[in-house]
Order: structure tokens, then sequence, then C-alpha cells
């Protein structure tokens, strides 16, 4: 079932696929060196790429297409430039970049942020980005000096020559941007690195602790409107009528505007346009999903996975005989990402031209939409990329943007589109609910014989046009966690019953990970229990072939103590997760209290992430993405009544707050190998680690969130 | 119009009476630190110091605060304690994402102001209506009890 909102995201997203696709081959590092160089006064910069730009002051500007959204990409990607070009650290600073293919995301193919992909996507490019200049400049040197380069070595943003000459980077820009770009820039051997691997202080800091750090809600321009728009308030539902006379008498209100998501008033100022949109008298036709509720949709999803699915992965037969056979159902509910900063967007929609000033993760597919809804090309419309307060996949989707843009169009003016909280709570870019239904069997010894998975859940890529139809009838991200399942049972099949309640779906922080994972850990769970055995030795005996999460988990195992004595109402529980790239181990410490509510004190993490930029990062992130599944499973659910959210605000859809914050430790596995993703696979294991707690605390298995 | 003492200086203002104060201080003011997040005292994006008292901007009209003094985080560095948490801020490299920090941080001072030796319970009891998604609670907690130190010291 497809409704406006949806029909308008997945022509925006094939449509930018295909704009970009061709764009893709030609990521290049010298293809941008004009933005770079674009308004920058005499004396000529060095700029031999995209990414980066020295002057004669010898400050190092990197230019960063990646959108940063707490997860400290700025940082990393200063630190993969500064590592390679032997920067003075304290000369580094970080430039957002604005919507071009030279800044396309290797992984993703598109200028977007998300799926964890930025270091991995960035680690060769961002380095080799680095070496370039940097070869520049000792040709520079050795130039000036009548030397071999072979005899110049760099540090701190100087060339040193074996003799002990040396000159500063800055001094050495004007020779070296004469240097002919070199495409063989070699690069370091990780041993040599002196920035990589450090937990230094992010750039970004500063700004974000004295208020000046502009997020996209900050945006002003003059002449500027502020709009408030009454969202439909069911997927699909139309405008039957308006009575907006009381809106506009209200001091402040100019413009009451119609356009398909809505009716927005536009007013000088936030609060004018609140009281306006709220004083709009509207009926909505609501259309087919008028009657939406999540009893129908908890049934739907339960019901189908009593029938055969689509078959994700099989392997062995799991009907081959066993002694005894566990069944158990699954469910969690839809979820908003509720980022703190609410969904917003400046646009200002001129002749011939367009600019917006979005908090968004895909600038690259958000230019390509304000140019389809404007009619403009793609190099006409300039994107600045705002600080995001927050993403967690929430700021891919275009809805701000799209609605900005037509209110600036409507109006003749700049306009800045704010979302209330409860607009942002109602969106509609849910987490898939899903349900999934396991059978596992065990031989006479409690060794594990099969395991069946039935998942139940919408296609998310599907809803964000991502693809036409199913391939083999599979959504990757609705089995995302189940069909890698890691464990070495000799019959496994694992099917996917597409379900469609209606909803508008969106990825949201670790995708299915986010409810796969704790399906199958807390399952796997239950199969240790049967088998008798402990949920430490049972899962290792399932992994020998998967020495990375083995580590993890033996880490994890060993840091918090598992198998020693707990004090008098603490209970362990433990759970694994490879995702992104990465292997998580994680073991929960929690205790119920006397209402039967749970309490979890410590949770020790340890992570595979590959070669670390920066470890106070990658813990931070481990941490943060535990803080937001914890959230999730013990608080938050969108639920459904007569079409419409039933969750407004932070007070029906709360989140962890300090005092309930756990004591976390996150152990990082020494490893050469290639980075991981870092901002998600912290996430997954968190929720099933406390959930096989609560087991060990009283003997029931949560199989539904919230607890 | 109404007037507001602002961070140490007279402004007028012209919204109406009825206005929060958050939307004076970004929409008339370019006052862009102090964040809106929900609009109805719950999340603590939005806290500023009236008379020294941490105060939820959104919900505060700008009539009930006319002739009080205001503090914003643009500001709080004027304050030996708003200096101190700031620095504490970026040694414990605190923010993620960022969006709530100028709240915790206002929140942070205030409790220092009154308390300059808090004790764990006391960090709950004055932090816990400032919510935070990127989950930055543990370094939040670490740099107030940095300074703290840093101010006994």
């Amino acid at each position: 079932m497809t409704t406006n909102i949806l029909t308008t995201r997945r022509d925006f997203l094939v449509g930018s696929a295909a704009a970009t696709g061709a764009l893709v081959i030609g990521f290049t590092l010298t293809g941008a060196a004009r933005y770079a160089q674009a308004g920058t006064a005499a004396p000529v910069p060095l700029a031999p790429n995209a990414f980066l730009r020295i002057t004669p002051d010898g400050q190092i500007t990197v230019i960063c297409g990646l959108s940063e959204m707490g997860q400290g990409v700025h940082m990393g990607i200063a630190m993969l430039v500064a590592e390679e070009l032997d920067a003075d650290w304290k000369r580094v600073r970080l430039e957002q970049a604005p919507a071009d293919p030279a800044y396309v995301n290797p992984m993703l193919r598109m200028q977007g942020t998300g799926g964890s992909t930025s270091i991995r996507g960035s680690w060769e490019p961002m380095r080799k980005a680095g070496a370039t200049a940097r070869q520049m400049l000792v040709r520079a040197a050795a130039d000036t000096w009548g030397a071999e380069p072979a005899d110049c070595r760099t540090q701190d943003s100087r060339v040193v020559h074996k003799d002990g000459r040396s000159l500063g980077y800055g001094e050495l820009v004007e020779a070296a941007a004469k240097v002919p770009v070199p495409t063989d820039a070699p690069l370091k051997d990780p041993k040599d690195f002196r920035i990589l691997g450090q937990g230094l202080t992010r750039l970004d800091t500063p700004a974000k602790v004295n208020g000046s750090a502009g997020f996209g809600i900050d945006t002003r321009l003059p002449g500027m409107l502020t709009a408030v728009m009454a969202h439909a308030p069911v997927p699909g539902a139309k405008v039957a009528s308006v009575s907006d006379a009381a809106a506009k008498a209200i001091p402040g209100v100019r413009q009451v505007v119609h356009i398909p998501q809505g009716v927005a008033v536009l007013a000088d100022g936030y609060w004018p346009a609140l009281k306006g949109r709220d004083a709009l008298v509207i009926k909505w036709d609501d259309g087919a999903l008028g009657g939406l509720s999540s009893e129908t949709i908890s049934k739907s999803l339960a019901d189908a996975t009593t029938r055969p699915g689509k078959v994700a992965r099989n392997e062995g037969d799991v009907s081959a005989p066993a002694a005894k056979t566990i069944e158990a159902v699954y469910e969690v509910p839809y979820l908003a990402h509720a980022c703190m900063e609410p969904m917003n967007c400046t646009a200002w929609v001129r002749a011939g031209e367009a600019e917006i000033w979005s908090p968004t993760q895909a600038p690259g597919p958000h230019q390509a939409i304000v140019a389809q809804v404007t009619g403009l090309a793609p190099a006409q419309v300039k994107v600045h990329t705002t600080y995001l307060g927050g993403g967690f996949g929430r700021r891919f989707a275009p809805d701000f943007t799209i609605a900005a843009t037509l209110l600036s169009k409507a109006a003749g003016a700049p306009v800045k589109l704010v979302y209330t909280r409860e607009d942002d709570t109602r969106a509609w870019f849910y987490r898939p609910a899903a349900v999934t239904r396991f059978t596992a069997s065990l031989d006479g010894n409690g060794n594990p014989v099969s395991l069946t998975a039935r998942v139940a859940a919408p296609s998310i890529m599907l809803a964000a046009g991502f693809v036409k139809e199913l391939p083999e009838g599979i959504d990757d991200p609705a089995v995302e966690g189940i069909k890698d399942c890691p464990y070495a049972f000799p019959n496994l099949r694992v099917e996917y019953a597409q379900t469609e309640p209606g909803v508008p779906v969106w990825f949201w922080r670790s995708v299915g990970h986010s409810q796969n994972v704790y399906f199958l850990e807390a399952f796997v769970d239950e199969i240790a229990a049967a088998a008798g055995k402990d949920p430490v030795e049972f899962r290792r005996s399932l992994l020998a072939k998967e020495p990375r999460l083995r580590g993890a988990l033996d880490l994890a195992a060993r840091k918090a103590g598992w198998g020693t004595p707990l004090p008098t109402g603490m209970h362990r529980g433990v759970a694994i997760a490879s995702s992104f790239g990465s292997y998580v181990a994680q073991v929960a410490e929690v205790s119920v209290d006397s209402t039967g509510r749970p309490r979890v004190h410590r949770i020790v993490a340890a992570v595979d992430c590959g070669r670390t930029v920066n470890p106070e990062i990658i813990r931070r992130q481990i941490e943060g993405a535990i803080v937001y599944g914890l959230s999730a499973a013990l608080y938050e659910k969108i639920t459904f009544k007569d079409g419409r959210v039933e969750q407004g605000n932070f007070d029906d859809y709360p989140m962890l707050r300090i005092n309930e914050m756990p004591r976390v430790e996150v152990h990082i596995v020494p490893s050469t190998e290639a980075p991981g993703g870092i901002g998600e696979p912290g996430l997954p294991a968190a929720t099933p680690a406390v959930i096989n707690a609560l087991f060990a605390a009283t003997g029931k298995r949560v199989r539904k969130l919230p607890v | 119009m109404i007037s507001l003492s602002i961070n140490g200086k007279t402004v007028q203002v012209s919204a109406a009476p009825d206005t929060p104060l958050l939307w004076a201080l970004r929409d008339e003011l370019d006052l862009t630190g102090t964040k809106f997040g929900c609009g109805a005292a719950i999340c603590g994006a939005c806290v500023v110091h009236v008379d020294g008292q941490p105060t939820r901007a959104c919900s505060t009209p700008i009539a009930d605060v006319a002739g009080r003094q205001i503090t914003t985080i643009e500001a709080i560095h004027e304050t030996r304690i708003g200096q101190v948490v700031q620095a504490a801020w970026i040694r414990n490299d605190v923010p993620q994402c960022g969006y709530c920090q100028s709240g915790q941080i206002m929140s942070a001072a205030a409790l220092l102001a009154k308390n300059p030796k808090p004790t764990d319970a006391d960090i709950d009891a004055a932090m816990r209506r400032n919510l935070c998604r990127c989950g930055t609670y543990n370094q939040i907690r670490a740099a107030i009890k940095d300074a703290a130190t840093a101010l006994g010291a």
C-alpha cells in the first residue's frame, strides 16, 4: 500500500540513484579541486583534491562531504587526512563540503552518511588525499633545495632534509601548488601511524559547548519566514476542508500555504507560526489507513509467521530427527528515531537557483530531489549541510527538505520549516514492527540439531525506493541479523514473510539488526537453557568458524568476570552481534526491583572493529548505541489507533535518563584487519544481553518489547 | 515591547507577551545556542538561568521574566563556574551530536553553583530532566565531577 509521502520518496530516491550512478565511476581525488579553491582570495592555496586545502599561513582545512550527526565523522576524516599528510594536528580544521559528486560515499554510491560506512569507505581515499598533498610538498621542498625527495622526511607540517634544513608546509604552498598532482603517493605502514589510533579530542567539541555550533534549526536568513505545518494525521490522508481565518488573524502570521504534505502556516518566527498552525481547523479524509490499529498490525505479523515464507537461507534439513524441540515467538513494535533536534529545513527557491540549509544525512539525494521539485538542474541547487542534532537514519529521509522547498517556492521567500516534537514523533518514518517465530531442536545430549526462523516484517528497501521489487522475495534489512546467524547449526532455515500493514518504514540505527539480533540472541539463550548449558560456553561451541566474534565474546566474558559470583540480586546476560563489518559481545548486569522493573547496572562490551581511527570515539559510539538500544528495549513503542500515532512527546515516548544510565566499559580487540563500522554495531547486542540477564533474574523470557 | 535583561544587557523585544523566552532568544535576538527539543519542559535542551535558577525557556513566557536577569549558554563563560564547566566538558570530550549540550551545561552550572560537591544522587536529581539521545550521560557525570574538583582546587 502506498501513500503520497511514499510515492514522492520513492521517485526521489530512484531518481537520485540514477542521477548519481554515472558519477560514481568518477569518484576521483582530483575531481573537485575547484570547490576547494572556490571563493578563496589569492594567494592560491594548495588544493590538490576535493578534500583538503593548505594556505600559506600553514592552516590545513580538511573538507568533508559526510554529515556530522554526533558519530564523530568529521574527526575521523580529519585524522585520516592529517595522518598521511604528517600534519601538525593543531593546525587542522574541518569544513563541511557542499553537495557535489566529488563527495559521493563510495560504499553507498551517493553523497550520504549511513550504514556505518564512513570510515570503511574513507579509510583508503582520505589517506590517499593526504599522502598526495604530502608528496607534492616534499617535491616542492626538494626542488627548492635542489635535493632529492628521498632525502626528505615530513613531520608536524614541515619537510625536513636529512642535513637538518626544513621548510614549513605554509612556506611551500606556492611551489607545491605548481607540482603535478601525483596519482601514486604511497601510504604509510600502519606501524608508523602517529595520529590514527589516538583518542584525540574532537574538533567540534568547543563549538558544541559554547552554543555556537550551527544546527539546521539555527539557520536564519534575511526575510525568512518560519513554517509550522499541519501534517497528515494518517499516511495518505487528504485535506477535505480548511478554515484558516483564525490562523490568519494571529499577529505575525503571513501566509497559509497548502502543499501535498499538509497545510503550513508561515509567520515571523516559530511561536506565531505554531499558534497559527494550531488555530487551523482542518477536516481530513483519512483514506485507506484510517482504521489502522496496533492490534490488527500485531495479529497480521503473527499470522504471517504461521505460513511458509520466502527462503532466505537453507542449509541441511531442519526436519532432521531430534530428541527435543523448542519454539518461541518474538515481537517488537514500530519505533521513532526521536532525534533531539526536531526535523527542519530552510529552503530558498529563487529564479533559476535554489539553496537549502538542511541537517541531512543525504546531501546528494536531497540536492537531487530539490532539483526535481523545483524543475532546476542539480548543479543549480546549493546544499548547505549543517550539524545534525542526531540522525540515526531518520535524516536520510527527504520529507523535511521536500516540504521546505515547496513552501519556499510557494511563498516566494526563504522558509524555515520546523517540526514540533509531536510532528517529529508522528512523521511516519519508523523502524518496522516485526514478529519472528523460531523452532530449534536438540539431540539427546543437548547438542543443537536445527534452527528455523520465520520473520514477518515490512520491507524497508521497497519503502525507501531502493529497489522496485524484492530480489527473490527477500528484504535484506528484514532478515539481517538472523539470515547471517553465525552459529554452526547443522540444519538451518530462515524464511521471510513480507507483511505490509501500510505504515511507512525507514532505516533506524542498526536497521534489521536492531530487532533480529534481539530475537536470535534471546532465542539462542533459550536453546542453551533447554540444553542445560552455560550461555557463554554454548555460544562458543558453535562459533568455531567465527574467530572474531568468538574473540569478542571471550574478551567481554573475561572482563565481565563471567562465571564469578555477583552480589545478591544481580544477574548476568550475554549476547553477541556482527554487523556493519564489526564484531561485538556484551555482558549486562541487571537487577529487578520490587515492582518487577529491571535496572541495568553495568554493561561490559568488547568490540573488534579492525584498525582504529580514534578509540575514544569508538568507545563513545558503542556506549551511545547501547543507550539507544536500551531506551527502545525498556520504553519505546509507536502504536496506532484509528490510523493515528498515539505517542507525541518525550513524556509518552520516553528514553533512558542519566539516573538510569548503567556503567559501560568498552574493550577494543587489537586488530590489524580493515576498519569496520562503529556508529551502529554497539546497538544490536545490548537488548538481548539485558533480556537474557532478566531471564537469569526471573526465569521469565521477555519475548515482546518494550519490557 | 517587553524589556528583558539578557546576558547583562537590556534589550527590547517586540514578540507577543505569551511568547516563550526560547523563541524570543532564538528568533528575535539571534541567540540560537539555546535549543528547542520538546516545547513542553520535558527534555531540558532549552535551559537558561533566570536570576541564577535553571529555567525551561520553552515554557516560560517573556512577560514572566521581564526585568529579571537572564543568562544563556552564550554568556555562561562570564561566570567562573560556567567557564570551569565548559572547560570540563571539553576535557572530557562530552558532546556527540551536541544538540542537548547547551541545556546540559546550563543545568550543570546551576547545580554546581548551589552544590559545589555533588554526589551521584545529587547529579541524578539535578540532571535527570535533561535528555541526551546520543547517550553521553556517563561523560556528563564525569565532567560535572571534574568541574567540581577544579572549582574546589
